[in-house]
């Protein structure tokens, strides 16, 4: 692994090369002034066309977030950022309604094409139905017909404001309230869309649902929301994806995520997120600080979170459960590689409230370049929790010596038959291994991306179909130039 | 509260000063200044989330500055009743170094064991050299608060290439009718290639409520060999606060092993720096409480320098409505390659109003190490209760094997086989619910009152 | 094919190969004996490039090449195989990902395009045949939880695969029973061609009843103190090591004197 100065002078060159999703495209947008007040969060609102109900809660969570102060408590540093200096709102300019794609604007179509997100449903992969986000808009849901037949409620935020606004009104808060962190309050208070998605009682939604995240437009922060409901006894997988545009300036995104399964329902939630890192030195880059969190609210219900994190310059994220009907499970299968200048801080939180409630966690983190990779995970069971039972396993794989591998997990536990396990080992990658590649005519790179594939494949092993191969190849790529 | 141990400091400063040199002088101003910057850890900080010691420290405590370190008969109040157990042993009486024949003697080796307040003015070159220069008063909760008011506690010095040929017994008595507030303050010298073995015990022999907040550094030289029992066997008013601070040099051993048996408050801080190659560390803790009391075990070990190995091992059994915290972190530097550090942390809860909180944490920024934790909470292994049964044991009898041998791993690392027998007898008295204190001992030990220390095996 | 000339190997400062020459030509088969701790190993992985032994001195080229300025990895692709005695677990990466890698590498380096997926089944299946592997090795992770018998197949399994031109098998025999060593030896003898050779490095005769090799070497103290026909293998099945050492002694002795 010597030879560091010879891979430094590939790193720049790699580093850009590799992220394929850096353009930008000139679409004709819409925004708001920059800047945060009551006024904009009005002009929001009324953009959108809101039920007032939801004015109300966005004023309250900016009232809330005018009293908080941004939290520190994470293993990441950053530069402050200056929320005056930002643009709350951008979209798209588009027609009023998009009934087909011909009114979609061509650029757009473009963008999404070369992501690899095709929106026509004829090019689109079998059995994935997309919610195309860009910015802070969605712009087209495909497949929402097939949807429709089977009862399943699958659009972007706006549109279920103001098709379905009783279930936003019912659910929306009730797992993340606004009180909840510094982020998640912004968020309440200035989120312009997202997706919307209800499973009825006794329905297996059949195909993949997924939305597509993309932030385009300079200067722009995005808050997303999404809300997923699982109705007794049904079932949906759901992924994420997201890129943005190589810029020399950081991009913040703050989304909420927030899931409610009920009684003998399943939700596995699956995201790759690939936001713009920041170039080699560190310039740039998303600030990913996002609140996840997901409730076991029925007996027997099961959630679980997967994760392959490789973008973002700072990532500040905990996607949780609650554990609250009885016999409920929840899982979190993370994988988050960290290179060049890039700092994690993520993680989940296992609250475990209900009887025979279990979960699981495995997070396989990776650093390399001068990144700092942290795990930092609460599990808790409260004195109800009987017979709770977790299983954590965390290991960090280090390539380079200029690199951290961080490992906090927090354990409480609040009765006396709960069972909690928590194991983590750090190391460095193995020699004896990579030996036994290159004797076989592998070279370094591809042998370091076979050993860390090899490493993480307990997680990418949990993923949909679609995503794993992506996934793959993500993980490699972002390790190319890691070692020298 | 702060205000209050300013205004104390402020009224006595005379007192706490009086016979000293310029160098403790400056100490102990440098030290309140930084406990006005602080104050008291605030239970918002993360190390001090679960240790309530606003609640330990709103009593209207006593300080004594008047005593002096000063001879007496020990043994007229306190015997140690340990069998066999042959040490040197000093005595603190209500934070003073008491003594029976000189304030501070150099054995036939060199080494030199006595109080710490003697020792400044015998040895000042040493003593200013070391002192105050590993206890960081910025990291540690009150460690600020004890180097201002420092008065006295034990010194020793090991010089080169001597291995003290028995352990040094520290036993630290608590003896008095007013509400004490002490805070002794240790210090230990290891030179080249020595070898030291320190055993210290906190008794309180009456029930008062009390607080101690103590400070030891401890220096071990290039391969010298430091071993640390600490067993805290102390009433359910007393609070007890440790912060021991440990510096390694190149191919040193240190092992530390604290033991609570039973104590209303303790929180030990145990900061190793491994300043030093080819080091290794031992750092064990054992910890069985019940009714509601409180045991806090925080170790931070710092790897600064290559190839040194770490290992950190925490037992608790906990009974009632008792609270246990571990936070244990490892920090492994940049250029401390090879390193290999361990931590692990098992728990059983008895009750459903018993509580663990468990912290173990890693922070790694140097690439060629092996490091790993775990932490678990559970119940007996219901496959060896089961096993125990069908060899003819009734449940009662099983699970307190099975406890028992759930501690000894700790126990078991007890090199002093007098010591380690007793620790066993203690404990293994403690699992079956009856009095673990030793058993001659002459102190609360025979006294019915405390008799109330019960493990109810039916719940566990 | 291979040329070593007075090769002087050492690790943290320990000499272990002391003045080593070794000539291999196409189509021949080596084997070097010696006792434990005569440098059989090291000379291996010295071959292959592991880099935690350092060369003092000596020659080392394979196909007109200098072989030490070689990474390990362009090593392999230039044809040269090394069966290890001890072969590492890759978790999570299966084998057949692994060979897919290993072999369109070698591709790419000789300006081929990589095998389609179908392609690479066929010659999977193909090769299987001749170590008698099965099929569910081919689906677990690299030798993770292989026994020691299904490490050495795999590895002659590997060989097949790539077609090396040189071998190197570092005690390929250690630890198989003698159906899997008649299975090793099997798939070693029908990879032979006028066009490859093998350096076979074992401890024991045994292997040698079936695989028959041209020339055998004595390792001894890090050089070889005698060569022969495979009839030196059975000689010294019969005498044991002794005899060479003591002869090396003597011969050492020798040259001290002279």
């Amino acid at each position: 692994m010597a030879a560091a100065e010879d891979s430094n002078n590939n790193l720049k060159e790699l580093a850009e090369k590799d992220y394929k999703y850096g353009f930008y495209t000139e679409i004709e947008s819409e925004s708001a002034p920059k800047g945060l007040s009551e006024e904009i969060i009005r002009y929001i609102s009324k953009k959108k066309n809101e039920p007032e109900f939801m004015l109300e809660f966005r004023l309250k969570a900016y009232r809330h977030w005018l009293t908080l102060k941004e939290p520190d408590w994470a293993h990441v540093d950053y530069q402050k950022i200056d929320y005056q200096d930002l643009i709350y709102y951008s979209a798209p300019k588009k027609k009023p309604k998009i009934e087909s794609l011909d009114e979609v604007d061509p650029d757009l179509l473009e963008t999404f094409n070369k992501l690899g997100i095709p929106l026509e449903e004829q090019k689109a992969l079998s059995g994935v139905a997309v919610d195309a986000v860009i910015d802070s808009v969605s712009v087209k849901t495909t497949f929402q017909a097939e949807l429709a037949e089977k009862g399943i409620i699958f659009c972007s935020f706006s549109e279920a404001l103001q098709k379905h606004p009783e279930l936003i009104k019912k659910h929306m808060g009730t797992v993340v309230p606004y009180t909840d962190n510094f982020f998640a309050a912004l968020n309440s208070a200035v989120f312009s869309d997202g997706s919307f998605c209800y499973i009825p009682k006794g329905v297996k939604c059949p195909m993949e649902l997924s939305t597509y995240f993309r932030i385009n437009a300079a200067n722009t922060g995005q808050f997303e929301r999404t809300l997923i409901i699982a109705e007794e006894g049904s079932y949906v997988s759901y992924m994420e994806g997201c890129t943005a545009p190589i810029r020399d300036e950081n991009q913040l995104h703050a989304a909420i995520v927030e899931i409610i399964a009920h009684k003998d329902a399943e939700v596995k939630y699956s995201t790759v997120q690939n936001w713009w890192p920041g170039n080699y030195e560190g310039k740039g880059g998303v600030y990913n600080f996002v609140t996840k969190r997901g409730v076991c609210e029925g007996d027997n219900s099961k959630i679980s979170w997967t994760q392959v994190e490789t973008g973002s310059a700072v990532t500040w994220k905990y996607p949780s459960l609650i554990l609250k009907g009885d016999n409920s499970a929840g899982e979190f299968y993370s994988v988050a590689v960290t290179n060049n200048y890039q700092q994690a801080d993520t993680g989940t939180k296992m609250i475990h409230l209900g009887k025979n409630t279990s979960s699981t966690i495995i997070s396989k983190g990776i650093s390399a370049g001068y990144s700092n990779n942290s795990y930092r995970g609460l599990v808790k069971t409260a004195k109800k929790a009987i017979n709770a039972r977790n299983f954590s396993q965390c290991d960090s794989l280090l390539l380079g010596d200029k690199c951290g591998a961080h490992t906090f997990p927090y354990i409480e536990a609040g009765n006396k038959s709960s069972v909690i396990e928590h194991e983590a080992t750090t190391s460095k990658i193995s020699e004896d291994q990579l030996f036994y590649c290159l004797q076989r005519g592998i070279d370094m790179e591809s042998a370091i991306g076979l050993i860390v594939n090899g490493y993480a494949k307990d997680v990418l092993s949990k993923l949909p179909m679609e995503f794993a191969v992506e996934a793959q190849k993500l993980l490699a790529i972002s390790l190319e130039g890691s070692v020298g | 509260m702060k205000e209050l141990f300013i205004e104390i400091y402020n009224k006595n400063k005379e007192l706490i000063n009086a016979n000293s040199n310029e160098y403790l002088r400056l100490l102990r101003s440098n030290a309140i200044n930084i406990f006005k910057e602080n104050g008291i850890p605030s239970n918002k900080t993360e190390n001090w989330r679960h240790a309530d010691i606003e609640k330990r420290l709103k009593h209207d405590y006593y300080f004594d500055f008047k005593s002096k370190s000063t001879s007496m008969n020990v043994e007229e109040i306190f015997k140690c009743d340990v069998y066999d157990l042959d040490t040197f042993s000093v005595t603190m009486l209500n934070g003073w170094f008491v003594y029976k024949n000189a304030p501070i003697t150099q054995l036939e080796d060199g080494t030199i064991i006595g109080g710490l307040s003697k020792a400044i003015e015998v040895y000042p070159d040493i003593v200013e050299k070391y002192l105050g220069s590993a206890a960081d008063m910025n990291k540690a909760g009150l460690v600020a608060l004890n180097t201002a008011f420092l008065q006295d506690g034990l010194f020793i010095y090991v010089p080169d290439n001597v291995e003290v040929s028995k352990p040094v017994q520290i036993i630290n008595i608590v003896n008095s009718e007013e509400k004490l507030f002490l805070q002794p303050r240790h210090l230990v010298v290891l030179g080249k290639n020595s070898k030291l073995t320190l055993v210290h015990c906190d008794h309180s022999l009456v029930h008062n409520i009390n607080f101690s907040n103590t400070v030891s550094e401890v220096f071990v030289g290039e391969n010298a060999m430091f071993e640390n029992y600490k067993v805290q066997n102390i009433g359910d008013n007393s609070s007890l606060l440790t912060n021991l601070f440990i510096q390694q040099k190149n191919g040193s051993k240190v092992s530390n092993n604290a033991l609570i048996l039973n104590g209303g408050f303790t929180k030990n801080y145990v900061d190793v720096s491994i300043n030093g190659k080819n080091c290794h560390a031992d750092l064990y803790g054992l910890y069985l409480v019940d009714d509601k009391q409180f045991a806090d075990n925080q170790v931070f070990v710092k790897h600064a320098e290559p190839e040194s190995t770490s290992n950190q091992l925490y037992k608790g059994i906990l009974d009632d409505m008792a609270k246990g915290v571990f936070s244990g972190k490892v920090l492994v530097n940049k250029d401390a390659q090879k390193t290999q550090a361990y931590q692990n942390n098992n728990n059983i809860l008895l009750t459903d109003d018993a509580k663990i909180y468990t912290q173990p944490h890693l922070e790694i920024y140097a690439d060629d190490v092996k490091c790993s934790h775990g932490a678990t909470v559970g119940q007996l292994d219901p496959d060896a209760l089961f096993y125990l049964h069908s060899r003819g044991l009734c449940e009662k009898t099983a699970r307190q094997l099975l406890m028992y041998a759930f501690a000894s791993e700790i126990v078991n690392e007890i090199s002093i086989p007098a010591l380690r027998e007793t620790i066993n007898i203690m404990v293994e008295k403690r699992l079956r619910g009856e009095l673990s204190i030793c058993d001659q001992c002459l102190l609360h030990c025979n006294d019915k009152e405390t008799a109330v220390f019960n493990i109810d095996l039916n719940k566990i | 094919m291979l040329k070593i000339k007075d090769l002087n190997v050492s690790i943290n400062g320990k000499k272990i190969l002391k003045g080593f020459n070794l000539e291999v030509n196409a189509g021949e088969v080596h084997a070097i004996m010696g006792p434990n701790g005569s440098g059989k190993s090291t000379l291996a992985s010295v071959i292959a490039g592991r880099d935690i032994f350092t060369v003092d001195s000596g020659e080392v080229t394979y196909m007109g090449k200098n072989l030490l300025d070689m990474p390990p990895d362009e090593r392999a692709k230039e044809g040269l195989f090394l069966g290890f005695q001890y072969p590492v677990e890759i978790p999570g990466v299966s084998m057949i990902n692994f060979m897919r890698t290993a072999i369109n590498e070698k591709r790419k380096h000789y300006g081929l395009e990589p095998l389609t997926g179908m392609e690479f089944m066929k010659l999977m299946e193909e090769k299987k045949k001749i170590v008698e592997i099965q099929s569910k090795l081919t689906n677990r992770s690299v030798n993770e939880g292989f026994s020691g018998g299904e490490k050495k197949k795999n590895e002659i399994f590997q060989m097949a695969f790539l077609e090396p031109k040189l071998a190197i098998l570092d005690e390929t025999d250690s630890g198989l029973d003698i159906d899997a060593l008649k299975v090793v030896a099997n798939g070693v003898n029908a990879l032979k061609k006028p066009d490859n050779a093998s350096v076979v490095i074992t401890h024991y005769q045994r292997l040698l009843d079936y695989i028959v090799p041209d020339f055998v070497h004595v390792l001894y103290d890090g050089r070889i103190v005698k060569s022969g026909s495979k009839e030196l293998a059975i000689e010294l099945e019969e005498k044991g090591y002794e005899w060479i050492k003591k002869e090396a002694g003597i011969n050492e002795k020798a040259e001290s004197t002279e």
